[in-house]
Formats: C-alpha cells, sequence, structure tokens
C-alpha cells in the first residue's frame, strides 16, 4: 500500500474554509489512484468539533489541544510532522491560502520532504506525481515531478471542485495527544472588518472596479450602474489599497468571496488573487483595456474598451431598459 | 514767489523743506534698502545677459504697456496715469532740487512753459482717469481686483496731486493779475471761478497749494515702499529682468544657478531674487486671476494670491532677526498643497500680466520640493513610477510603444536604423492610448500619402518629459530627457515632427542637443508647409463652419496660430473663432500633470467643460477642432458630460485632413 | 530596532512572458525585473518602523538584473545599509535562497540582535518551492508569522496584524528577535524623487558579501514550463460603446437582473 495522503484541514473561527474540501476531493482522487488511504488533520479545540463533515477521509486525526487554535505555522508544522512521522504520510497537502501560509514550508524543513506551491493540478504517473503549478499571477505553468510521489504540496484555491471533496458519511476519529511548545507568537484578538452598509457577499449583483476606474472620482461611475441594477459596488485590492472603497468592499484571497449572479468586472486584470474570490459567479462580464488580461479568460462575456467611456453609456440603456 | 522763502510754524520754508526731504528720503532709502536686502537673501540666477534686448523690452512694455490695454475701459487711464506720473515725478524732483537750493539759476517747472504745460494739461487728464478706476473700484470691479484701502488711498493722494497742481496754477494766475495763458488752459479755466480773489490771499494760496503738492509727494514717497504702489519701482525691473526678454518664457531651466535648484524652494530664501522681486511687482489688479482656467473651475488656486502671500510673508518674516532654517516652510499654513497642484501650467496668467511675473516658474519651484520630499499624491507617484521605469505614463510596457503601427497598413521607417528627412516623435498619449490611435493611423498615413520621408524611433522613444517638468520632478526629467538625447543622437534626421504639442514644446525649448538644435515641427506646421508647396494631395473639398482650439503648449507658448489655420482653410473650412482664442485660449485643463491628479475639490466646472459650452454658443458650428492628443481626451469627454454629443464633435485637425485626401 | 530587510527582483509582468528553448525556463530576450510587490512594503514598513521608533535598516538582496537601481532606491528612501550578496538569484530556488541568507547572518555580515525584525516580503510569484520567509525563519530559529499588514512594538514584543479573508484581520504578540513576511505596509510606499536616487549614487556604497553559493540549486524536477491555454475565453462584444452597452443590456436581461 502507498504512503497515506494527509490533508491538513482548514477552519477560521469554526467554519470549515472551501479550500478543505477541494484538498478532500482532490486527494481522495489520488488516493484512489495509488491505493493509499486518505486522512484529514484537524489541529486545535477550535477545530476538533468539525471531523464529522470529513467523510471523504478515511479517518480523521483530531489534536483537540486550545493552544494549536491560531497557533503560528511553526507550532502547526511541528504537530503535521508528529502525525506524519505517526501515520508514516508520504504525501501533505495544504492550502494556499493566508491562514495556511508558511506552514507548508516549515514542515518541509522539518520532514524534508519537498513543497510545491501554487498547484493548480495534480496527476498520478506510475509511482510519480506530476504537479502543476501556476506562477507570475498564472501567466505560466510549471509542470514539477516528484518521482517518488512524496512531497508537500500547496494547493491554490478554486483549482478543484469543493463539491469533490463533500460527504454525508461519518469519518472514523482517532484523538491525538501531542506535545505543544509554547508559541513565540501569540494570538491577541481579531480586528473585524468596519461592517459596511453593505454585505457585498450578499448581492446578486457586483460591479467590481480595478486599477481601470483611475480616479476615485470615477468609482462614483460604478456606483451609479450598481444603483440602477439593484447592486453594489467592490472592488480589488488595488482600490482598496488606494483608500477608494472600505475593507469590507474588497473582494479576493485577502478580501471576500463572492458569488453573485452578476459579476461586473471593469478595468480588473483578472490576477489570481482577485479570481479567487469573484471565480464562481454566475456570469462574469469583464472590460478591460487590455486585451490580453488575464480576466478574459475566465469571463463569460468580455469587451475590450475603456471602462470610463462604456459606463455612462451602460448605465444610461439600462435606466432606458428599465423604463 | 518762491514757496520755500515763505515760514512755517515760525520756521523758514527752506529749513521745513530740507527737514521734510531728508526724513522722507531716508526712511523711502531704508526701507527701499531693506526690501534689496530681501531680495539679495533670494537664490541667485544669471539674468543679466543681453541688457540691449533687456532694455528694449522695458521700452515697449513699461513705456508704451501693451498689457495694460488687454482689458477692457482700463488701458487708456492707467497709460495716462503712468505717464502723468513719470511728468510728475521728472517735476517734481525738480522743483525739489530748485527748493532745497534756492541759489540754483533754474527756474521752478511751472515757470517754463513746456513744463507748465504738460503738468497743467496732465492733471486733468489724470483726474479723469482717476475718476475711470474709481467708478471702476466701486461700480464694476472686476472678479479678483483687489480692493483695499491702500488702493483707495493711493487713488486719493494722486487726486490731491493733480488738484493741488491745477489749483495752484489757478491760484498764481489770479494772484498775478489774472492773465490766463495757452500754455496751462486748465488751471487758466479754473482761475476763472477765483477772480473775485484777492490776490494776496490767492498767492498764499498758491503757496499752500505748492507745500501741500510737495508734502503729498514727501508722504508718498514714504508710503510708497509700503503700499502696493511699490509695483511703480519694482515693474521696471521685473520687466527688464524678465526672462521673456531673452528666451522663451516657457522654458523651465534657469540660468546661472549656484545652488541646485531641481529640489524645489521650502522657504521664502530658496526662491530666486527674481521670483522674490514678483512679490513687489505685483500690482494687485487681478488679471491672472481672472484670466486662470483652475481658479474658475473653483478650485483654490489663485495666481495672484501666492505671488501676494510669498512677499508678505517675506516681509513679514524675513525683516525679522532670525532666519534661515527657522524660517516657517511656504507649503503648510500660508500656501496649500491643494492650490499647488491645481495649476495646468498654461501660462494663462503670464500671458496677460502687465507687469510680466511668471508665476508658472514659481509654482513648478514649489512643486519640486514638494516632490523632493515624496508628498505627491498616489496617482501621481504612480505615474511617475511608470515613466521612470517604461518611459511612458500608461505602466505599458515601452515594446509597445510603436504597436499602433502593426494596425496602420503603413511600413513605417525605422529612423535609429535608416536615415529619414523627418523624424516623427509621435508621444505618449498618441502612442499607448486607444482613443487616440485611430487619430495617429490617420497621421500617418497622411505624411505617406504626401510623400514625406519620416520614421520613428520605435521603442527608443520615451516620454519627452514636459509633464514630468511641470509636476516638479526634475531629476526624471533630466533622465528621461537624456536617454531621449541618446536615441535621437544616434538616429539620422534633418527636422523633427511631433503630435503632441506639450512633446513639442519641451523638445524645441527644454533639450539643450549640445548647440546643434533640429528644426522641432508640430504636424500642423509641417501640413502648412505641404499645403503651400502643393504637396499635399487633397481630393474634396471639406464644407461647414469648425471652431479651432488653441493648445497652450502650440499657441501661447510658442506663438503658433496660424499654421493650423491655414491648414483648415486650405481644406475649405469657415473658421468661427471662439471669444478666447490665440493667445487667449482657454485650458483644457489637462497639462501640468493635471490629467493624472484627482480633481481637487468638487469643481464647480471643469475648465473642458468652460470651453466646449463656448463653442457651442457659436452659430452653425458643429467641429471643434483641435490639435493636441490631451485635448481631444479632455473635450470629448466634456462633450459628454455637457450633453452636447448631438451639437458638437471633437475633431483632430489630422482626421479632417484625412477625410479630405480621401 | 535592528531591521533587515530581504529584497527580491522577480520577471516585471507587464511584458510578455515567454519560455526559452529549454522548455523549462523563461525567455531572456525581453525579461524585465522588477522588485517583488510585497517587498516594496517590507521596506516601507521597515522605514516606518525607523521612523517612529529610531534603529538601523539594512537592505539585503541577491544579485538580479537592475538590482543595483533598487539597492540604491532604498538607500535614498532612508535606508541606512545596503548589501548585495553577488550569488546570482536566476535559477535559485527558495530553498537554496534561504540558505544563502541564513548564511548571511550567521557570516556576521547581518547580525540577530534582540531587538532584530528580518522583514521579507511576505511571498513572491515565482515562489514555486515555497515562501522565502518560513524557510529563512527555520533556518535561523526564529519566531514567523506571514501575511503581515501592520508592526508595532510593544512591551519588549512587536503586535503584529495579520491578513485573513473576507476582511478580517488578527493581532499577534511576537517575541524578538522574529521574521515576519510583510503583504502591505501601514501606508503605500512612499516615492523618492530620481534625483535622490541619482545622489545615492552617488554618495552611497553597496556593500558586497561574499558567501558561498549553494550546492543545489534547485530542489525540485521541473519537468517542463509552458504558457497556459485558455480553457475558455469569454465571449467578445465589439463596436462603439453604444453597441456594446446594448449587447450588455441583453446579457443582463439575460441573467435576470434587470
Amino acid at each position: 500500500m502507498a504512503n497515506p495522503i494527509l490533508v491538513l484541514a482548514e477552519q477560521l473561527r469554526g467554519e470549515l474554509a472551501d479550500i478543505t474540501f477541494e484538498m478532500l476531493g482532490a486527494g481522495r482522487k489520488l488516493a484512489t489512484a495509488s491505493g493509499a488511504p486518505l486522512y484529514a488533520a484537524l489541529l486545535g479545540s477550535e477545530a476538533a468539533p468539525l471531523a464529522a463533515k470529513l467523510g471523504r477521509a478515511d479517518k480523521v486525526f483530531v489534536v483537540d489541544n486550545p493552544q494549536l487554535n491560531l497557533a503560528p505555522a511553526n507550532t502547526i508544522a511541528a504537530a503535521l510532522k508528529a502525525l506524519v512521522d505517526q501515520t508514516q504520510a508520504g504525501l501533505v497537502l495544504v492550502g494556499c491560502t493566508n491562514v495556511s501560509l508558511g506552514i507548508g514550508s516549515i514542515l518541509s524543513v522539518k520532514t524534508g520532504l519537498p513543497l510545491v506551491n501554487f498547484c493548480r493540478s495534480a496527476k498520478a504517473e506510475g509511482g510519480a506525481l506530476v504537479v502543476t503549478s501556476q506562477l507570475f499571477g498564472g501567466k505560466i505553468l510549471s509542470d514539477v515531478k516528484l518521482a517518488d510521489g512524496r512531497g508537500i504540496v500547496s494547493i491554490y484555491p478554486g483549482a478543484f471542485p469543493v463539491d469533490a471533496g463533500k460527504s454525508d458519511q461519518t469519518p472514523p476519529v482517532e484523538k491525538m495527544d501531542l506535545p505543544v511548545e509554547a508559541p513565540n507568537v501569540t494570538f491577541k484578538q481579531y480586528l473585524e472588518p468596519e461592517t459596511g452598509d453593505v454585505d457585498i457577499t450578499k448581492q446578486n449583483v457586483l460591479v467590481g472596479v480595478g486599477r481601470g476606474i483611475q480616479t476615485q472620482d470615477s468609482v462614483q461611475l460604478a456606483e451609479e450602474l450598481a444603483q440602477v441594477l439593484g447592486g453594489a459596488v467592490c472592488a480589488s485590492r488595488p482600490v482598496i489599497d488606494q483608500g477608494w472603497l472600505p475593507l469590507s468592499r474588497q473582494v479576493g484571497k485577502s478580501g471576500m468571496t463572492v458569488k453573485p449572479r452578476v459579476y461586473l468586472a471593469l478595468g480588473i486584470s483578472g490576477a489570481p488573487e482577485h479570481w479567487e474570490g469573484m471565480q464562481n459567479s454566475q456570469c462574469i462580464i469583464a472590460v478591460n483595456t487590455d486585451p490580453k488580461a488575464p480576466i478574459f479568460d475566465g469571463a463569460h462575456f468580455g469587451v475590450v474598451g475603456d471602462v470610463l467611456e462604456l459606463l455612462p453609456v451602460l448605465t444610461d440603456k439600462v435606466k432606458a431598459r428599465k423604463g | 514767489m518762491d514757496p520755500v522763502k515763505i515760514s512755517i510754524f515760525g520756521l523758514p520754508g527752506l529749513l521745513v523743506l530740507w527737514l521734510l526731504a531728508v526724513v522722507a528720503f531716508g526712511v523711502f532709502g531704508y526701507r527701499i534698502w531693506q526690501l534689496v536686502g530681501l531680495l539679495r537673501q533670494g537664490r541667485y540666477e544669471d539674468r543679466f545677459d543681453h541688457l540691449g534686448r533687456r532694455l528694449g523690452h522695458v521700452i515697449k512694455h513699461v513705456l508704451l504697456q501693451p498689457r495694460i490695454f488687454n482689458e477692457r475701459g482700463i488701458g487708456l487711464p492707467h497709460f495716462l496715469i503712468f505717464w502723468g506720473f513719470v511728468i510728475y515725478a521728472t517735476c517734481f524732483n525738480w522743483g525739489l532740487v530748485r527748493g532745497l537750493f534756492p541759489f540754483l539759476p533754474v527756474s521752478y517747472p511751472d515757470e517754463v512753459k513746456a513744463a507748465s504745460f504738460f503738468l497743467d494739461v496732465f492733471s486733468v487728464l489724470v483726474l479723469v482717469s482717476l475718476g475711470v478706476a474709481v467708478a471702476r473700484r466701486l461700480l464694476f470691479a472686476p472678479k479678483y481686483l483687489h480692493l483695499s484701502l491702500d488702493a483707495n488711498l493711493i487713488l486719493g493722494l494722486i487726486g490731491l496731486l493733480m488738484l493741488s497742481t491745477v489749483f495752484g496754477t489757478a491760484f498764481r494766475i489770479v494772484s498775478e493779475g489774472g492773465h490766463t495763458s495757452a500754455w496751462t488752459p486748465f488751471g487758466s479755466l479754473l482761475s476763472k471761478a477765483f477772480t473775485a480773489m484777492p490776490p494776496e490771499t490767492a498767492h498764499s494760496l498758491a503757496n499752500a497749494m505748492w507745500w501741500l503738492h510737495m508734502i503729498v509727494v514727501l508722504f508718498f514717497l514714504v508710503y510708497l515702499p509700503y503700499s502696493k504702489h511699490l509695483h511703480l519701482l519694482a515693474s521696471p525691473f521685473n520687466v527688464f529682468f524678465s526672462q521673456s526678454a531673452t528666451r522663451p518664457v516657457g522654458d523651465l531651466g534657469v540660468v546661472g544657478a549656484k545652488e541646485d535648484l531641481s529640489v524645489g524652494a521650502a522657504r521664502w530664501q530658496e526662491l530666486t531674487w527674481k521670483q522674490l522681486l514678483s512679490g513687489f511687482s505685483c500690482a494687485e489688479c487681478g488679471r491672472c486671476d481672472r484670466s486662470c482656467p483652475a481658479t474658475a473651475s473653483g478650485s483654490p488656486l489663485q495666481p495672484q494670491q501666492i505671488v501676494q502671500r510669498i512677499k508678505e510673508h517675506m516681509v513679514r518674516v524675513g525683516l525679522k532677526r532670525k532666519n534661515g532654517d527657522t524660517a516657517p516652510k511656504l507649503i503648510g499654513d500660508l500656501l496649500t498643497e491643494k492650490e499647488i497642484w491645481a495649476c495646468t501650467t498654461c501660462m494663462a496668467c503670464m500671458n496677460c500680466c502687465a507687469v510680466w511675473n511668471e508665476q508658472v516658474p514659481l509654482i513648478v519651484a514649489l512643486r519640486r520640493h514638494l516632490v523632493s520630499e515624496g508628498q505627491v499624491e498616489r496617482t501621481v507617484q504612480d505615474m511617475l513610477g511608470n515613466l521612470q521605469r517604461y518611459g511612458n505614463s500608461f505602466g505599458k510596457s515601452d515594446r509597445m510603444r510603436a504597436k499602433w503601427v502593426q494596425t496602420s497598413g503603413l511600413k513605417i521607417k525605422d529612423a535609429r536604423k535608416e536615415p529619414v528627412e523627418h523624424l516623427w516623435f509621435v508621444g505618449d498619449y498618441a502612442s499607448y492610448d486607444p482613443r487616440c490611435e485611430d487619430i495617429t493611423r490617420k497621421t500617418a498615413k497622411v505624411f505617406a500619402q504626401a510623400g514625406l520621408d519620416f520614421g520613428l524611433l520605435y521603442e527608443a522613444e520615451r516620454n519627452a518629459g514636459n509633464d514630468v517638468r511641470r509636476v516638479g520632478e526634475e531629476g526624471l526629467f533630466e533622465m528621461l530627457r537624456d536617454k531621449n538625447q541618446q536615441a535621437l543622437g544616434k538616429a539620422q534626421f534633418k527636422k523633427i515632427v511631433t503630435t503632441d504639442p506639450h512633446t513639442y514644446h519641451t523638445l524645441k525649448n527644454e533639450y539643450p542637443w549640445n548647440g546643434n538644435r533640429p528644426e522641432v515641427q508640430h504636424y500642423t506646421e509641417v501640413l502648412d508647409g505641404l499645403i503651400q508647396a502643393g504637396k499635399l494631395p487633397l481630393k474634396k473639398k471639406l464644407a461647414g463652419r469648425v471652431t479651432y482650439h488653441d493648445p497652450c503648449y502650440l499657441g501661447r507658448y510658442n506663438g503658433v496660430y496660424d499654421a493650423p489655420r491655414r491648414v483648415l482653410r486650405a481644406l475649405g473650412l469657415e473658421i468661427v473663432e471662439m471669444p478666447r482664442c490665440r493667445d487667449r485660449s482657454y485650458c483644457c485643463g489637462a497639462g501640468g500633470g493635471r490629467i493624472w491628479m484627482e480633481d481637487t475639490e468638487k469643481v464647480e466646472e471643469r475648465p473642458a467643460e468652460n470651453r466646449i459650452r463656448e463653442a457651442v454658443a457659436l452659430e452653425g458650428v458643429q467641429t471643434f477642432v483641435v490639435a493636441c492628443p490631451k485635448d481631444i481626451a479632455m473635450f470629448r469627454d466634456a462633450v459628454k458630460t455637457t450633453g452636447n454629443e448631438s451639437k458638437l464633435a471633437v475633431k483632430d485637425l489630422a482626421e479632417l485632413v484625412a477625410e479630405a485626401m480621401e | 530596532m535592528n531591521l533587515y530587510v530581504l529584497l527580491k527582483m522577480v520577471p516585471d509582468t507587464v511584458e510578455e512572458l515567454n519560455v526559452s528553448a529549454d522548455g523549462k525556463s523563461l525567455d531572456s530576450e525581453f525579461l524585465r525585473f522588477k522588485l517583488n510587490d510585497p517587498d516594496e512594503h517590507a521596506l516601507e514598513q521597515a522605514l516606518i518602523l525607523k521612523e517612529k521608533h529610531g534603529g538601523k535598516v539594512t537592505v539585503v538582496a541577491l544579485d538580479a538584473p537592475e538590482v543595483d537601481d533598487v539597492l540604491f532606491t532604498a538607500l535614498a528612501k532612508g535606508a541606512d545599509r545596503a548589501v548585495k550578496i553577488p550569488i546570482n538569484q536566476a535559477g535559485l530556488g527558495t530553498v537554496a535562497a534561504a540558505k544563502v541568507l541564513a548564511d548571511f547572518f550567521a557570516s556576521g555580515a547581518g547580525q540577530i540582535t534582540p531587538d532584530t525584525l528580518v522583514l521579507p516580503g511576505s511571498q513572491a510569484i515565482d515562489d514555486l518551492e515555497g515562501e522565502l520567509a518560513p524557510f529563512l525563519a527555520a533556518a535561523l530559529n526564529l519566531p514567523y508569522l506571514g501575511v503581515v499588514c501592520g508592526v508595532t512594538p510593544a512591551d519588549g514584543k512587536v503586535t503584529v496584524m495579520k491578513e485573513f479573508a473576507g476582511g478580517l484581520r488578527a493581532e499577534f504578540a511576537v517575541t524578538l528577535p522574529a521574521v515576519l513576511g510583510i503583504q502591505s505596509a501601514e501606508k503605500p510606499p512612499r516615492y523618492v524623487p530620481v534625483a535622490k536616487v541619482r545622489a545615492a549614487m552617488k554618495s552611497a556604497k553597496i556593500e558586497m558579501a561574499d558567501l558561498t553559493p549553494p550546492d543545489r540549486l534547485i530542489q525540485l524536477e521541473i519537468e517542463r514550463t509552458y504558457k497556459p491555454e485558455a480553457a475558455g475565453r469569454a465571449q467578445m462584444f465589439e463596436g462603439a460603446p453604444e453597441e456594446v452597452a446594448d449587447k450588455l443590456v441583453e446579457v443582463l436581461a439575460k441573467n435576470s437582473v434587470i
């Protein structure tokens, strides 16, 4: 039997992140192909109660220790190492997310297993594993071969289907007691995002603005369109960093994940960090002056043009249509 | 009847006159010495070249002062008041010397027929002019005219001087028996009102008028360097030392500087002495504010205020003992960043300033300081970063600069590889902005069809740096300029043609070219030349009425007004001028880096919108013709935001020429 | 505070990226490099800390095209010391780079004192082998936190703000010395005029740190590198804004939004 595959389940404030299921789905496929068992690891007392949802795994290892809650990457990696040693896992899957950043790298140092980052797909080739990773914001792909199928793979959100990792079954749970060093990074408090007037995750229509909106004044044009469409304005990181819209309107890796019926991406290039946050929108319409913008690869409809020219015209047409 | 011989309050008149004169000249001299001392604390720049040319500039603009006539109703009055002053000052000094040195075998001026004639006639001319000036201030004051007690006091004092003269003449005539003279027509006329007066009384009054006149002048002398009337003394020097006397006024390079001026001015002493002189020369007339597009659109910028506030600050702070690094910074409490950034560098202010102040370089000096401190707004920072890295403000790869050529259907020569007659320096907006690409292609076709031998620098071209310099990033300007000069140095060409007036201006005036400057032309000049030589194959005549917008950097900065108009007429179009045309053209608002900046406040009306409304008011005009890519961007937007799409189309001159060649 | 900022040059994605003939690396013909964006923020955060709390900022980089400009720019912005490690960054994976930088500290060219913060950028667009910060932290045996968006000294430690998702952030107390992967600084990176950078080029010097290159440059076996084929492509609408807007209105109507 091949070495087990271990998935580090990711959760935030007691809620399992979608990436966990993506990893379970991917892991399940690889495990079936190689005949290896698939394990999941839930670390921390906050995570422990979530074991029942990880039915896709053959077994869930739980370390119900409050010291692992919001623990630094080093501490988590140490616990994972102990698990890897215990289970003889050969392949570890971690999320390429803010929550899990750094865990894979430190685990790599501790276990000697090579880390492959930014994974978008993986397939078994004989005893080897070939991981396809995206680099340079997705403009370049590299196929990395793990000759013995052993390593740590950091999975990019959105690369694998979430549903493939869900299951009604309840998995067997094994509780583990691991010694945890006093961490040198201690959690103090959460800083909640200022709840804006609007919850963009609940909107049917989102008008997203990026660098192409050019000035703060032009955000107003987007607001007008959002208003006639009965939706709200959201933005990619550069616009938020400028301070033109509050943090509560940020869509992307560090921002919200949204799935509206319609997402208008105006002047947004489509960098992976932003795409991550809106890729599952039902209908994506992109407007950008650069015909090579990556957003056009994933959007449903696209226009190569100037956002500032199109916006007022579109707003007028929508108004006219609504009568 | 020597007025000096009477006694005043028991003292001999001569002694009183001496005392007053010594005190007045002493105070005046001391104050002037103080103020000159302030100027000397400014940084050095060499404005002492071409003294002959400078003198000629003074003769024209101080003695004939054509710019004073650029506003209605006040031109002639001021001209008369000025010449009245010249005559009266001359006669005053003459009279004073005679008064102080009674033994001199010299008559008083009013005893000399020719002098008394001028004194007499001008007393009335000046009084009438003062009347107009007062009426203007009270009833028809133009916006931004600084209405102050100071100004009114001066008008009053001048009035007193005139009245004392004409009344003095009248009383003298009466005291001498009532013999009128054709040399003093008005005094004679006035004397008729006093024929009943006893001659002794008239004699006393005549003396009183003389003394009144002397005392007022001496008071004026003391008051002058503390009032706005200092412009009397300062402005002739300001005009003499003006940059436009000897070289292009739009050239921001400073000659003969001893310190590094590229870091700009944080404190008043870091401005040059010439910049400091502007404050003393400013007559507070408000012409600059009235012509400024930023002021009109409601932004906090008023050029007059900047000049005035710096002057007041310098006098207040500079005359205290403590100076140097402890002097407060100019930007902060005195001037705000917003107003410094609001300037479009259009030079409308400098174009109408009657004392030839140089407001734009002053603002740029302040901007240079802000840039050196990194206090630049985010969007501008990004632009400067892009320009530094990619040589264009769009943040696109420098390799994409000539991509438009691929879709033009033309093979355009590479001036780096083969010699060409015309090197076409295309410019950022014309190369990278999708709104302008079409026009650039049309321009290329027009050149090709005209058989012009032209080529591009392709990827070696960089932003020429005009707007970078005006934003105050002098180091980046030099870097771009060096890179461009390098590329141009390697290419072989005879002349340069540009699409963008900003590029035109800086290539023509601000690149050293190692002394070997090629001819730089704007494409409208090239087209004009081709048409005049019969080399432009126009296939049809276009009909209709159009209006032409003079770009700031082509018109006001470089005096190119007629070439584009000749081209339009040659196409068969009828030009209807907007009221603000040629050197009074109203800026679109994009210059000075403003196209990269946010609107400073909620503006009442953007300059471009104001301009479009001006054009729409012209009868039968359906096309607004421009000759600058930034104008295309700004005015097309403004036509939309003012809801005039059905009334006015914005077209580049090249588009019209292309149409006529189809 | 003793602050070390680690700078890395990455390919500028404004340019077209092409794969070289060997099918494994990037074609270097039109390749241009720029400073990794989070590293620029790391420098800004370090300068802010120095301005507020005093200390010294040292910037360190491996050899790469245009890195000298970046180092001089850092000095012009206010860094005290710039060190270039004359080992070519090209072809060096993150693990090897971390080893070189660990050597930098071990050799004494960099000193880990009780008040030291090592600030790399949180991640880079070519981090195939993982992020530099955690590898370096492990090698130096120092506390590590990534995705950092704020740093404040407090009670002998530092309070560090980390970004999660959905706009949520959290504060952590980190003991010093430590390695923090900076995602964004408290304020956007400052502008420094070209004249100041040029002045720095004339007056300041970049130190060289002599270190041995690692034996193994890349840990991973790269089979091939290629440009992705777009799996799908948006249906593109062309024409004047009026026409395009009409078509978009149809799409919006079809999606029951109007």
